[in-house]
């Protein structure tokens, strides 16, 4: 007798599959429940998002962007109209510059109590992801209330937003983020606490410091990893100096600094920082003002180019517009946090189990439509 | 009623002489369709249930629309009926790759293990098919029957998926299937028997003047020992927190992932079958099986369908508040629980209730 006959399998993970986030598909080579190589395969959503910018104009982009990331609507259209703005150097009145700032970040405690949900659901925690959805819902009532729609705004224009706030708004926010400030509480109680979480996410899919900055991972994943880099802090953009607000950092308080829980518990930290600059920001608005105000008759740069980055809730959002003078840009790039952080997929999630790869896979945080554009 | 029971009642009306082998088949087949009907029946209230329990943890409402309610059938009543129907009717879908015979076999192996389990399942003081000498031992072999049709419909699908889903429920069943024997047998060391009536029959009576005489409160140790066999009983039924077999992120369905319509919903029916045997486990070896919780009120035949019929009710809620509230372990921490946990504190419980039984009696 000789010694039993293993090999590897190749197992494909997805385009199909409940929980690759989308149409993503990791190729993968397993060693029983070992993991030993990973290979992420995109493109399945390729829509042609910077050739279309190509052809149209400045403003036709803006539901484009909306298409990218289309967890976080509002943030992605908010960085590219920031970059429109700059190169045309428009100064939009306060008024809007709030209005902005305020849908921003209810955007981003949408898309983060989506992370936080579908990661639960990836570890197998049903109910929690329900909890999260329920309030996650009010988000986009505001939304609808406000331009209509509850997952593709076109809200943010150049020069502006679309429509002013409606009335009732301020009184269903405030009312909102007292609600919601409670319930954060319930997700620590039900979830991030839980015995069995914490087994399978803390010590899990550790990214080091040096990884993460290797590869350019940013937003939430490298705060995980204990770097305190936030762009709204470190390079304000907007008015986003005028806020008090902290940027939370992993401490690895479960296991290792930038493992699973740890960047799991910076996007729950930071919902409660988002609810306080939502909080300044409602507090701070001139109450009057008309929103259409500072739009361009015809938008049409000047020769140059411009790279802007915000931070959207995946991380660094760049666009890179190049003009050349005409109402439709040359060459328009976009800088996606959430393609960094899918390529650290196989440095950090390479000799996990099965199953602990698609929990890292989770806590990562993609959005396959800003990875393939 | 025994199977005995139900053939001397026919000889006493039938007039004229029918071979007894005749008589004993026709006795089996009229229980095995009683046990069917008991199982298909807990299946469709069970799942009800279930997507209703779940519904009001999650803030959400649940099946509504189906079937006779307050106002265009508010509760829904007759969801899990319209899923069987819908059920039914599917195409049934056979890989071309797969191996034909096993992959048709497979559901109804699983769905024996749990139906033949029920035969000894005490549901009040008469209401029991067959009461066998070696009632729990019996059920204890019969319902790990159904990990053999788990690996035989994982390895006839021709499925990575469905394969790694039959790998880790072997395992995890075979192992969990230890610690919830050595806390059984802990409670065979307190009862003497190993039949079903007989282990309810020990219960009666009260400790400390109050509490009913049932084998959760009789010792610290037994106590401990309902604990161990829960939690390995959820375990065996493939239920969250222990569902890495079917684990829907990981697994898409796990070993039932290329099954459909009826075929799969042998697995669902099975899978709540295992449920009533494992939460039937439960309440004859530590809640008193159909013992009233007072002494010496609410007894009687029907009285005991009803109190076993209801603790019953109480287990299984547990175990759908376990599935909605827990995520989910992953394959080695599973092990690491039933083998260096459960384990050695199962023997140690065992080693605590010889001693108690030794000294206190």
């Amino acid at each position: 007798m000789g010694l039993i006959h293993a090999e590897e399998m190749t197992l494909n993970i997805g385009p199909q599959h409940p929980s690759t986030h989308g149409v993503l598909r990791l190729k993968v080579k397993t060693d029983g429940e070992i993991i030993s190589e990973i290979t992420p395969v995109i493109g399945y959503l390729h829509r042609c998002f910077e050739k279309h910018c190509e052809n149209l104009s400045y403003e036709q982009v803006i539901p484009f962007t909306d298409r990218c990331d289309y967890i976080a609507a509002m943030n992605n259209s908010f960085g590219y109209v920031l970059a429109v703005e700059k190169l045309m150097e428009i100064q939009v009145p306060e008024r809007v510059e709030y209005i902005r700032v305020i849908m921003a970040e209810y955007n981003r405690i949408a898309s983060h109590l989506l992370a936080l949900g579908t990661f639960g659901l990836d570890v197998g925690a049903y109910t929690p992801f329900l909890y999260m959805f329920r309030d996650r819902e009010r988000i986009l009532d505001l939304f609808e209330l406000t331009c209509g729609a509850r997952l593709l705004y076109n809200y943010m224009w150049i020069g502006g937003v679309s429509h002013d706030l409606p009335v009732g708004f301020m009184e269903a926010s405030y009312r909102f983020l007292d609600e919601f400030e409670k319930n954060i509480t319930e997700y620590h109680n039900i979830l991030s606490y839980n015995k069995i979480f914490i087994e399978r996410s803390a010590d899990v899919g550790t990214m080091p410091k040096e990884v993460a900055i290797d590869y350019g991972v940013t937003g939430p994943n490298l705060r995980g990893s204990g770097v305190k880099w936030d762009l709204r802090k470190d390079e304000p953009y907007s008015i986003y100096d005028k806020f008090i607000f902290n940027v939370p950092v992993g401490k690895g308080l479960m296991g290792s600094v930038g493992d699973c829980w740890d960047r799991y518990w910076v996007r729950a930290e930071e919902m409660k920082e988002s609810v306080n600059i939502i909080r300044q920001a409602l507090d701070k608005m001139p109450r009057k003002g008309d929103v259409h105000e500072a739009l361009p008759k015809k938008v049409r740069p000047l020769k140059g180019s411009i790279y802007y980055r915000t931070e959207s809730p995946r991380g660094d959002l760049g666009y890179y517009i190049i003009s050349d003078g005409s109402s439709t840009p040359l060459r328009v790039k976009m800088r996606s946090p959430a393609f960094t952080a899918l390529s650290a997929l196989s440095e950090i999630a390479t000799g996990w189990m099965l199953s602990d790869v698609l929990v890292i896979l989770g806590s990562l945080d993609i959005v396959l439509g800003e990875i393939d554009r | 009623m025994t199977i005995d029971n139900l053939i001397i009642w026919f000889q006493s009306w039938l007039p004229f002489n029918i071979n007894i082998i005749a008589l004993f088949i026709a006795a089996v087949l009229i229980t095995a369709l009683v046990i069917f009907a008991i199982m298909a029946v807990n299946a469709l209230v069970a799942v009800y249930a279930e997507r209703k329990i779940s519904a009001f943890m999650q803030d959400r409402i649940g099946p509504m629309g189906q079937g006779p309610g307050l106002h265009a059938g508010k509760w829904g009543l007759l969801q899990t009926v319209a899923d069987t129907i819908k059920l039914i009717l599917k195409e049934d879908i056979i890989p071309k790759a797969a191996d034909k015979k096993l992959f048709i076999i497979a559901p109804f192996i699983i769905f024996l293990g749990a139906f033949i389990a029920l035969a000894a399942m005490p549901f009040g003081p008469y209401l029991i098919a067959s009461d066998m000498n070696i009632g729990i031992f019996y059920i204890l072999a019969v319902s790990s029957f159904g990990v053999i049709g788990i690996i035989l419909a994982a390895w006839s699908s021709d499925n990575k998926w469905s394969l790694y889903g039959g790998m880790r429920s072997a395992a995890q069943i075979i192992s969990y299937e230890i610690p919830a024997a050595l806390s059984l047998i802990a409670v065979l060391l307190l009862t003497g028997t190993l039949s079903m009536q007989g282990i309810i029959e020990s219960q009666a009576g009260t400790v400390w003047g109050f509490l009913p005489n049932w084998n959760i409160f009789n010792n610290p140790f037994s106590l401990l020992a309902f604990f161990i066999y829960f939690v390995a009983g959820v375990a065996e039924t493939n239920r969250t927190p222990f569902d890495i077999p079917e684990a829907e992120s990981e697994l898409v369905a796990g070993f039932h992932t290329e099954y459909s319509g009826m075929r799969w919903a042998f697995f669902f029916l099975s899978e709540y079958g295992n449920m009533l045997v494992v939460s039937g486990i439960t309440v004859v070896a530590f809640l008193g099986g159909w013992q009233s919780p007072v002494q010496g009120a609410m007894e009687g035949a029907w009285w005991g369908l009803f109190w076993f019929l209801t603790k019953m009710t109480a287990v299984i809620f547990v175990m759908i508040w376990f599935r909605w509230t827990f995520p989910r372990l992953r394959v080695d921490q599973l092990m690491t629980v039933a083998w260096k946990i459960l384990l050695p504190i199962a023997f140690f419980n065992l080693f605590g209730v010889a001693i108690w039984t030794l000294i206190v009696g």
